[in-house]
């Protein structure tokens, strides 16, 4: 059986046994879903958008769904932040707290919200988003999809405080997949924040499949924070797709220290003109570590703005990968677009690729990217060690530079301060490569 | 009789050369605390390399010739041995450092210092009140101070934050380097200002310059005028004014002969 013969069958059995109940919206969105998995097949480097990436690992060994688990494991992230947590894939609810949100702001874990109003919110933008037709990793997820983060903010609700999403993997000894959902709609001129985080709590390899939707509504503004912390034994394929309204503003990190195999789709659509979009991540890797971000920003509407900055730490043996696709419209006028892509190569074995793709459409915008990659730099080394820094010192201060910079355009303070303590942690731990001899 | 004072800085028959090629051919310098000597010289002359080497950069090599920097051998220490030890160079292209802002730096550099000199490094409060007190001192305010090193800063910007890292770090040796490059008179004013204001009786100052303009606010004790690698001419304050009417090929000639 090869492996999508494998998970069509793992479908069968899901379509047969815990789906059943599911209502007829839902079934059908499933079945359209594996249908489009089992007509795409899994990606192969002979694929463009594939070309640096490879799956075979993940396709070598069956992955089972994942179980449930009672209520052991760690306590979660978040503290006392509102937060919905997920154990393979699973609403874990004495792990959550939705206390002290406000009125307008409807929020649960999907398998509660397939009935009645709620359920005809979530039939009307669960798996709407164009650019998941063409991921077939995108419709697996679609297929399995049983849970998940559903948030809805209504007209105006402002959440105050981050409303944590945390996916744990407790693969229990034995690989395990699990198809992790979130859905985020803004309505107009709401405003949240939202974590998306991803944890392991044990060392046998899994696979997070993931699939997050955010749709901003008018004058909405809504900041989102992902953390991939997966365990170095992990495979994590997402896919993230927003779309924006007239003057909404959305803030995207996605932050990866995890997983040995991660690939991110990120398509944004600005949607509605006056619409600004920052997407800001950072990918620190080390030992064997693959990551992969293939963004496209859509500028459909006139008078958007997005700025695009993704930073690379690359130690070791590790790999990261960014492809960047920018699409002016026709009509799109006035676009303000900026993309950069900065990668820092601290060993002779890492490896960095960086592709920028420009299809301009429309005359009157700004466009402008820009990528580097390469070693830390002699004269900031020499710079830094002439202010009294031993070349240790000057070596670490820099190289954490590149995960600040991004941390820097963290709107919310408190986050900003905790996850400079994860990335700290993250680069003291590493292993800092020899730089080559100064010029 | 008074004690034979040791110079802050002596510089002896210094040669040095980068990727092979001669730069510096006899340099010979004292510098004594208090003083400020101005360096000047045509293009290509080795005013920078000299700086350069005096904060041991990397590239550069010295292939003959000492340097002792009160009592020591300079040529011994690591560049960041020698700022703990109270040499700084303000650079004549300071460089931008990606996500680390100002304050962050400078404290970090500071406390380097600090530690070397068995004083307790400063906590971030403690620091922002010292870098509000060294602000002051220079007639600078703090808008460069949560941006990152340099990092879009104006010429005029790049220059005031090296006269600030430079008040912060207390040298005891201070090398312009082309302080005044690309700045234009209000912008040299106030940093020429600043460099004035941090002169101490304790202190030297070296001011490596193309033009004369930057010593109107600094007045040097010294001039020397570097030629192929070598002083070829030094005097007082006036030389400075005479090498701006005359130019530099009236020495070039004396030399020559």
């Amino acid at each position: 059986m090869d492996a999508v013969q494998r998970y069509v069958a793992q479908f069968e059995a899901f379509a047969g046994n815990g789906a059943a109940r599911s209502p007829a919206w839902l079934r059908d969105l499933r079945a359209a879903a594996i249908a489009r998995f089992a007509a795409l097949g899994f990606p192969t480097t002979r694929q463009e958008e594939w070309r640096f990436t490879s799956v075979a690992p993940l396709l070598e060994s069956p992955f089972a769904p994942a179980p449930a688990v009672g209520r052991t494991g760690p306590a979660a992230a978040g503290g006392a932040s509102p937060r919905l947590v997920f154990v393979n894939g699973r609403f874990a609810a004495e792990r959550s707290s939705l206390a002290g949100l406000p009125a307008g702001v409807r929020v649960g874990n999907l398998a509660s919200k397939l009935d009645g109003p709620a359920g005809a919110f979530v039939e009307r933008h669960l798996g709407r988003a164009a650019a998941l037709a063409d991921n077939a990793f995108a419709a697996l997820n679609t297929a399995f999809v049983a849970d998940g983060a559903v948030v809805h903010l209504t007209k105006g609700t402002v959440l105050a405080e981050p409303l944590h999403v945390i996916f744990a993997s407790a693969p229990g000894g034995k690989p395990t997949v699990s198809h992790p959902r979130v859905l985020l709609v803004a309505d107009e001129q709401a405003r949240a924040t939202l974590v998306e985080h991803y944890v392991a709590w044990d060392d046998t390899p899994y696979w997070t499949n993931a699939v997050t939707e955010i749709v901003v509504g008018d004058g909405a503004a809504v900041e989102v924070v992902r953390v991939q912390e997966e365990s170095v034994h992990a495979f994590h394929v997402a896919s993230t797709v927003t779309r924006q309204g007239r003057d909404s503003t959305l803030a995207l990190h996605p932050l990866v220290l995890g997983a040995a195999l991660a690939r991110h789709d990120i398509t944004n659509v600005l949607d509605g003109p006056g619409a600004d979009l920052l997407l800001n991540g950072l990918y620190l890797l080390g030992g064997r570590q693959h990551a992969d971000h293939h963004t496209i920003i859509d500028h459909a509407q006139p008078d958007c703005r997005s700025h695009e900055f993704m930073n690379g730490v690359l130690d070791a043996a590790s790999r990261g990968v960014f492809n960047g696709r920018i699409i002016v419209r026709p009509g799109a006028q006035r676009t303000d677009s900026k993309q950069t892509n900065h990668n820092l190569v601290l060993s002779e074995e890492a490896r960095a690729d960086s592709q920028p793709q420009l299809e301009i459409y429309a005359d009157d915008v700004k466009c402008t990217h820009g990528a580097t990659l390469g070693p830390l730099d002699p004269k900031e080394l020499f710079y830094l060690q002439s202010r009294g820094l031993a070349l240790a010192e000057a070596r670490a201060l820099l190289t954490y530079g590149f995960g600040a910079e991004i941390l820097g355009r963290l709107r919310h303070q408190g986050l900003r301060e905790s996850l400079d303590g994860a990335v700290r942690a993250r680069l003291a731990a590493g292993h800092v490569a020899e730089p080559a001899p100064p010029r | 009789m008074s004690p034979v004072k040791t110079p802050m800085l002596e510089i002896t028959n210094l040669h040095a050369s980068v990727d092979g090629k001669a730069i510096l051919r006899g340099i010979d310098l004292v510098v004594n605390a208090g003083e400020v000597h101005a360096i000047m010289g045509p293009n290509g002359s080795g005013k920078s390399t000299l700086a350069q080497v005096l904060a041991g950069h990397p590239a550069y090599a010295v292939t003959a010739g000492s340097i002792r920097y009160e009592g020591k051998d300079l040529l011994e220490l690591d560049p960041e041995e020698r700022a703990r030890e109270g040499v700084f160079l303000a650079f004549q292209y300071p460089v931008a450092i990606r996500g680390i802002t100002n304050a962050y730096f400078l404290r970090s550099a500071l406390n380097a210092v600090r530690k070397h000199r068995g004083q307790p490094e400063l906590d971030p409060l403690e620091f922002l009140d010292l870098l509000a007190e060294k602000l002051k001192a220079i007639d600078s305010d703090d808008s460069l101070t949560n941006r990152p090193v340099n990092d879009g800063f104006s010429g005029g910007e790049k220059k005031r934050n090296e006269i600030l890292q430079m008040a912060v770090l207390e040298p005891k040796l201070a090398i312009l380097d082309e302080t005044d490059s690309g700045l234009d008179i209000d912008a040299l004013r106030t940093v020429a200002g600043a460099v004035d204001k941090l002169r101490r009786p304790d202190n030297a100052t070296v001011v490596v310059t193309h033009y004369q303009r930057i010593l109107n606010y600094i007045t040097p004790d010294v001039v020397h005028v570097l030629s192929a690698g070598r002083i070829v001419l030094s005097g007082g304050k006036e030389l400075a004014l005479e090498l701006e009417a005359r130019g530099y090929d009236w020495v070039r000639a004396e030399a020559a002969v």
